[in-house]
């Protein structure tokens, strides 16, 4: 029983989708549909409710060799997007009824017997993960497989991907995994490369770290994460005035026109 | 050009092959085509970058909220309110019938509020399980405790007094109804404003970034509201009333000044497209406009000044309801805009 994480190698991924389909038919998701999105072969475009696992399609401006295609070509990568399972996760924090759990992997576990549907984990997910599913209202996302590592397998995704690009195992190894693939990749000359894993935020780092090229903004990777509980104290200390404005100005007003009424 | 025309092509279709060369030409150095009837969607390619983001796709979901969570927001505020309204006037010595009418308020909001969170959750039961763990970090736990213990409070002062009125003093009624009172009153001052921590400790960028104005904000608009219920009802001519109505009103209109006065692109949904209008609606209903209308009752006849009241009283309360409105649209907004999370220092 050790912490585990994922680690994404967007130089390593093909966009076969092995992982989307490993992931939704080992969980039974339902299917999203069949909408053409107009973004390279990307018709899902999030992760959500019903995608947990996610492929981006990432089309850039050409470089050479970037993506491996010749110099006047679109660069192409292709990225498997994922829950994040952060360190700090502000879906956790904002679940209301203890549905959202840390499990003894360090993943991030939506209990659905125990989720009400309210959807503050929605709006609280810096990393636009959780949705709720239009059709019961609860709310969904990846599980990490936690019935998988309980039974001491990988995740589905992870298992299926025939490439090696989605990495599973322990956190610590991984973070020294990334770190030497990096190097290695530096020393083929791809130099862009850069790990993704938001430490120095008040996220926290996270259980899903990617590999990608060039500025991970490109894959909609936020620079700037934040985790909302960060905003709670300022929250409250304004609530702590607004009722205290309340009270005293009603007292003010009370007090002053009932001895104004001569009472 | 003609030369690479096969020589099957008969001469009267050559001016056809030629614009099929300039298709051509356009699509390939502009990446559209310029022609009335072809809109190809895709073109020009779209492309992923550091500006662009993923395809300009947004990061960040919608919040899913349906209409029920805005109106109880302004229920919510109202309730909390009129509850205060309700401790202070009754401890003060204020007169017995603004006493029991701002009780009905908060009780009337007790009961209509869980109806709205449950009109959202889908089903009743659902509501039964925010009550099994209480998590101070979590802003929806403490809403559901403190909606709890103020619904409570709230119903049982305002039976307990209405069977007092009815029955005759006793006992056990004074004690249900001071107690009840108590409770509405500790736990009525939270709920009138913690709805603004709920959207404030958010990720949706236009609340957070509002995040230390916004229980203010919230709690000046459920004051407004209250008092401009209790007005509607007939407290017109009341003073303490009056003189709450005009300062949650002035504290309004500071709000629309300030959100007015900066600028940022986060704070975009708050002044353009149709979520911006309907906060500058409800900012204007709430804020200027029973201001003024106020400020004219304190220099105008007996019967003018109850009128001015009335009408003040009512663009409060409309006001208080648009805001929340308001609000709520532009955090889907803020949510959608594509820009905002991929800023390392919004401004």
């Amino acid at each position: 029983m050790s912490v585990t994480a994922f680690l994404t190698d967007s130089t390593l991924c093909i966009g076969c989708k092995a992982c989307e389909v490993a992931c939704k038919e080992w969980n039974g998701i339902d299917d999203d549909g069949l909408e053409w999105s107009g973004f390279s072969y990307d018709n899902t475009k999030s992760v959500g409710a019903s995608t947990w696992r996610h492929v981006k399609f990432v089309e850039q401006p050409p470089v050479p060799g970037f993506g491996g295609n010749s110099g006047e070509q679109t660069s192409w990568t292709f990225s498997s997007d994922v829950c994040k399972h952060c360190e700090k996760a502000g879906c956790l924090e904002a679940c209301p009824t203890g549905s959202i759990v840390r499990t003894e992997f360090g993943g991030v576990f939506i209990q659905p017997d125990v989720c009400n549907g309210c959807g503050y984990c929605v709006t609280s997910c810096p990393f636009g993960v959780v949705e709720r599913n239009p059709k019961d209202g609860r709310a969904f996302k990846c599980t990490f497989c936690y019935d998988r590592q309980k039974a001491g397998l990988q995740p589905a995704c992870a298992k299926a991907c025939p490439t090696g690009s989605i990495k599973f195992g322990e956190i610590e190894q991984l973070r020294a995994e990334a770190t030497n693939r990096l190097q290695e990749l530096r020393q083929r000359g791809i130099d862009d490369a850069t790990v993704y894993d938001p430490r120095d935020t008040s996220v926290g780092g996270t259980h899903a770290m990617f590999i990608v090229r060039g500025d991970p903004r490109s894959y909609n990777l936020p620079p700037a994460p934040e985790v909302p509980t960060a905003y709670l104290k300022k929250a409250w200390m304004s609530s702590a005035i607004a009722a205290g404005l309340l009270l005293g100005g009603t007292l003010l007003a009370f007090w002053s026109d009932g001895k104004s009424n001569g009472r | 050009m003609s030369n690479r025309l096969p020589p099957s092509v008969p001469s009267a279709d050559l001016g056809r092959e030629q614009r099929l060369e300039e298709i051509r030409r356009q699509a390939e150095q502009q990446g559209r085509l310029q022609i009335v009837g072809a809109r190809p969607a895709a073109a020009p390619f779209p492309q992923a970058s550091p500006e662009d983001g993923y395809y300009q796709i947004p990061l960040l979901k919608e919040p899913p909220w349906t209409w029920g969570i805005p109106l109880y927001f302004f229920v919510g505020g109202a309730a909390g309110a009129a509850a205060v309204v309700a401790a202070v006037a009754n401890y003060t010595g204020a007169d017995r019938e603004l006493v029991r009418d701002a009780r009905w308020i908060a009780a009337a909001g007790s009961v209509i509020s869980p109806a709205l969170l449950i009109s959202d959750l889908g089903r009743p039961e659902r509501f039964l399980a925010m009550l099994r763990v209480f998590k101070p970090q979590s802003p929806m736990s403490v809403g559901a405790w403190t909606l709890v213990g103020f619904s409570t409070g709230a119903i049982a002062a305002a039976f307990a007094g209405h069977l007092r009125d009815r029955y005759g003093p006793s006992l056990p009624l004074r004690v249900i109804e001071n107690a009840g009172q108590a409770a509405s009153l500790a736990f009525g001052l939270p709920f009138s404003n913690y709805t603004g921590v709920l959207i404030g400790a958010t990720a949706v960028p236009v609340w957070n970034r509002n995040v230390g104005n916004l229980p203010l904000h919230f709690g000046a608009s459920g004051l407004g509201a209250a008092v401009g219920l209790l007005e509607l009802l007939g407290h017109r001519k009341s003073r303490a009333l009056q003189a709450l109505g005009l300062g949650a009103a002035i504290f309004e209109t500071l709000e629309g000044a300030h959100i007015e006065s900066h600028d940022g692109v986060y704070l975009d949904p708050l002044k353009h497209g149709p979520s911006g209008w309907i906060t500058r609606t409800g900012g204007a209903l709430a804020g200027p406009v029973p201001t003024l209308l106020r400020v004219a009752s304190l220099f105008s006849s007996e019967r003018r000044s109850q009128s001015f009241r009335r009408w003040a009283a009512a663009s409060s309360v409309v006001g208080s309801i648009v805001t929340r409105i308001g609000w709520m649209q532009a955090g889907r907004v803020s949510a959608r805009d594509w820009r905002l999370s991929l800023e390392r220092d919004l401004v």
